[in-house]
């Protein structure tokens, strides 16, 4: 069956290429807005052999990594302690409910002055938009604790220090991985958006570069390097979570189903 | 009215063949009230599904008012096990029962008054408005027999319906089907694994063999029409006739275990769960 | 009467702190970037006039609608028919996977090719956004459909547009939306920014025309704007997620009450 499923998946990748070849090769798409793949492939390597093509990468890695670090530290520590404190999960709801909806690209008029083209900027968009994934994801985890197990915990004296090591956390986890799977695909995205919006340095702002010198293999193929790199993202993402959670029932029945 | 000749049904995938259903011959007649009984794994659902024409059979084939039954027939309702997952739980109870007569071009007025009456009927008028969920599992099933009354089946089939549901709902679930079977003379065929609620229930007991599945017996059911369970259970006679079905499906357990039975697909297994009988 | 009183205390306390906090914390603020808030605020009504709410706002909204609209659509049409059919989704399964996870801005340049500068460009660019968390979690969805309430639907004749319509789609509603409710925060994200990109009006083109001219309390009210149609937005969602999934959240608090 999985053999089957392989087999079909790639012969439908293959007739994705070559419908794009064969789209603007029968001249039903002009060439000038859409090359053919062979071309595409053609300016990747171009890409491939260019010294300024694998530091936009690296920049644009470094910004989505750091960014996502300090959002899922920030989440994880907002998360345990608003839930631990009483009265804080409370006070502290309506605020979350009307942050988060909040767009971070309505700060990018704010990063560009502040910080110009910087990794700040791309920074500031980064955490904003990944830290509400990583919070929410928790405060719901924190919610799933059996009430049993916390009232076991307390009559046993356990003081809150152990019972986050042992209760709450082992049962947050799955959401918080959840989180940081949620977390790295809109990293990535909010990375991007930075570079080509603002300028700061990485694929984006390359895109952008490609976009007004109408080098347009070249800008279709760094969209393709985009697009691989939030696949391996996200497939990385979903294989860690899995590793890591391969005893937890919510990851089990996923993988079931 | 119902008629199975040569079932035959095999399971193909992944290299493996299991043989679920061998050879089933028998007949419903019009207004009767057959139960089929058998031991856990033998195919039964697999059977049902057949007759329902859900299912494909292999070979041999299913004839309702002599028309061979090649997809789900008009004339069938199926109740199934499993209540929760088979009544809609985006549907009050009324839409649930409403929906299969929607299909039937029934006009409104038509499908109103069968919904209530079915509902009436199973002791639920009240509940019209609620969702499923909002009900006790016993409720539930009651609710899939209302919207199998409305129905308007030739045939009634149930699927081990109340296998999941306590003892105590579990009897007044059957004393509700037999009292909907006098009132209404519907023909029903009833598949468990219960060998008391066979024997309580049905005019007839076809008792199955282990898979590849065969008729063992065929077993008249010589008990008073009017039957409760208080007495009935307690007759002599009911015992006798557990006693018998009992020693039927012993025989059949111990008798031809097929090679093929510990290698059985997934898709089969369900059905091969050991559970202790009766 | 108490009770209410103190969820009112606890819904409003914190965001009055926070707002205080700023107040005063910027009160005497020389700082050109951060202006005080009485001043950002007393620039509101004088930045966001009628006038400016249909020749801004309303275009931007409606453009995000069309998109939105457009991809929800789309994706639940096509999500139903690679859901049904699980050839069509093993065959199409690696290149949604890859189309999924391009970032969606960067279709930005690319949509320009096609469509210029106008109104087509941002409304395609936010629908060809949108789309992919709406159809995979549509095909997730449709793929999921309980056999048994498959086959209950069967046995009682429940084919075709009523199988789709009272089924299909409304089994698979819960996971649905969830594609909508991702696909809500893309698509605000690339209204916002298809503006800063090209364009004569709207919110994005706006506040950045502020921070470009260096109109910094303008820019403050513009991103305060951004931030309350978030909120509108995300409020409507759940409003109308709630009334449709209504079933959905009572069944799952039936069975964590059961469990």
């Amino acid at each position: 069956m999985r053999g089957t499923s392989a087999v079909l998946g790639a012969a439908g990748f293959a007739g994705f290429l070559a419908l794009c070849e064969a789209v603007p090769r029968l001249g039903v798409v002009s060439e000038d807005y859409f090359p053919p793949v062979s071309r595409i492939a053609d300016a990747l390597v171009g890409e491939f052999g260019d010294e300024a093509f694998w530091t936009a990468l690296g920049d644009t890695l470094t910004g989505w990594a750091l960014g996502l670090t300090i959002a899922v530290t920030a989440g994880i520590l907002a998360g345990v302690v608003i839930s631990v404190v009483p009265y804080l999960r409370a006070a502290t709801a309506s605020t979350i409910e009307f942050m988060r909806p909040i767009p971070s690209v309505a700060l990018i008029p704010l990063a560009v002055l502040l910080y110009g083209t910087e990794l700040r900027s791309v920074l500031l968009l980064v955490v904003y938009a990944s830290f509400w994934q990583v919070l929410i994801q928790v405060l719901y985890g924190v919610q799933d604790v059996d009430p049993l197990a916390e009232e076991t915990a307390r009559s046993y004296g356990l003081g809150t220090w152990a019972r986050i090591r042992h209760v709450l956390w082992p049962t947050a986890l799955p959401y918080v991985m959840t989180g940081v799977r949620l977390a790295a695909a809109v990293a990535l995205i909010l990375a991007i958006t930075a570079e080509l919006v603002i300028g700061a340095p990485g694929l984006g702002s390359r895109i952008a570069v490609a976009q007004t010198s109408q080098a347009v293999p070249e800008m279709y193929a760094l969209l393709v390097v985009t697009g691989l790199l939030g696949l391996l993202i996200n497939v990385g993402a979903r294989t860690v979570e899995r590793r890591a959670l391969a005893w937890h029932q919510s990851v089990r029945r996923e993988v079931t189903v | 009215m119902l008629d199975v000749r040569g079932l035959r049904k095999v399971y193909e995938g992944s290299g493996r063949r299991v043989e679920a259903v061998r050879d089933l011959t028998f007949t419903v007649d019009a207004g009767e009230l057959v139960c089929l009984v058998g031991p856990s794994g033998c195919g039964k659902t697999t059977l049902l599904k057949c007759v329902a024409g859900l299912l494909s059979p292999t070979s041999g084939e299913v004839l309702l008012e002599g028309r061979r039954v090649s997809g789900p027939p008009p004339g069938m309702a199926v109740v199934f096990q499993e209540y929760g997952r088979s009544l809609f739980p985006w549907m009050r109870v009324r839409d649930n029962v409403e929906l299969p007569l929607k299909q039937k071009d029934l006009a409104k007025a038509r499908r109103r008054e069968l919904v209530s009456d079915a509902l009436d009927a199973v002791g639920l008028a009240d509940a019209a408005g609620a969702y499923p969920w909002q009900l006790s599992g016993g409720m539930q099933q009651r609710v899939a027999i209302a919207r199998a009354l409305a129905y308007e089946p030739d045939v009634l089939l149930m699927d081990e319906p109340f296998a999941a549901v306590d003892a105590q709902t579990r009897a007044d679930l059957e004393d509700l089907v037999r009292g909907l079977w006098r009132q209404r003379g519907i023909t029903i065929l009833f598949v468990t694994h219960d060998i008391d609620e066979a024997v309580y229930l049905g005019e007839r007991v076809i008792v199955l063999s282990s898979s590849p599945t065969v008729v063992q017996e065929q077993l008249k059911i010589d008990l008073p029409d009017e039957r409760d369970q208080l007495h009935t259970r307690v007759a002599p006679r009911f015992a006798e006739l557990r006693t018998h079905v009992y020693e039927q499906i012993q025989a059949a357990k111990r008798g031809a275990v097929p090679q093929d039975a510990k290698a059985a697909p997934p898709d089969v297994k369900t059905d091969r769960i050991p559970r202790v009988e009766g | 009467m108490k009770l209410l009183l103190q969820r009112l205390v606890f819904v409003l306390a914190l965001p009055a702190v926070l707002v205080a906090v700023w107040w005063f914390a910027s009160a005497g603020s020389t700082d050109v970037y951060w202006p005080p808030l009485r001043t950002i605020l007393k620039t509101f009504p004088d930045v966001w006039t009628g006038e400016r709410l249909i020749d801004d706002v309303l275009p931007s909204v409606s453009r995000l609608a069309a998109g939105y609209a457009a991809a929800a659509l789309v994706g639940i049409a096509l999500g139903t028919v690679i859901g049904s059919y699980q050839r069509v989704r093993a065959v199409c399964e690696p290149v949604l996977e890859f189309l999924r996870a391009v970032p969606p801005p960067v279709l930005i340049p690319v949509i320009m090719l096609f469509a210029g500068i106008g109104d087509t460009m941002k409304i395609t660019v936010i629908a060809s956004g949108c789309v992919w968390p709406i159809l995979l979690n549509t095909v997730e969805g449709v793929r999921a459909l309980d056999p048994v309430m498959a086959e209950t639907a069967r046995s009682y004749g429940i084919t075709g547009a009523a199988r789709l319509r009272e089924v299909v789609l409304r089994s698979a509603s819960p996971q649905i939306f969830t594609g909508l409710r991702q696909a809500l925060s893309i698509g605000i994200i690339l209204m916002v920014i298809s503006e800063m990109f090209a364009a004569s009006n709207g919110l994005g083109f706006t506040v950045v025309q502020f921070q470009r001219t260096f109109a910094i309390p303008d820019m403050w009210t513009g991103i305060l704007v951004l931030g309350l149609l978030g909120f509108v937005l995300s409020v409507l969602f759940q409003l109308v997620e709630r009334r449709v999934l209504g079933w959905y959240h009572g069944l799952r608090a039936s069975t964590r009450r059961s469990s």
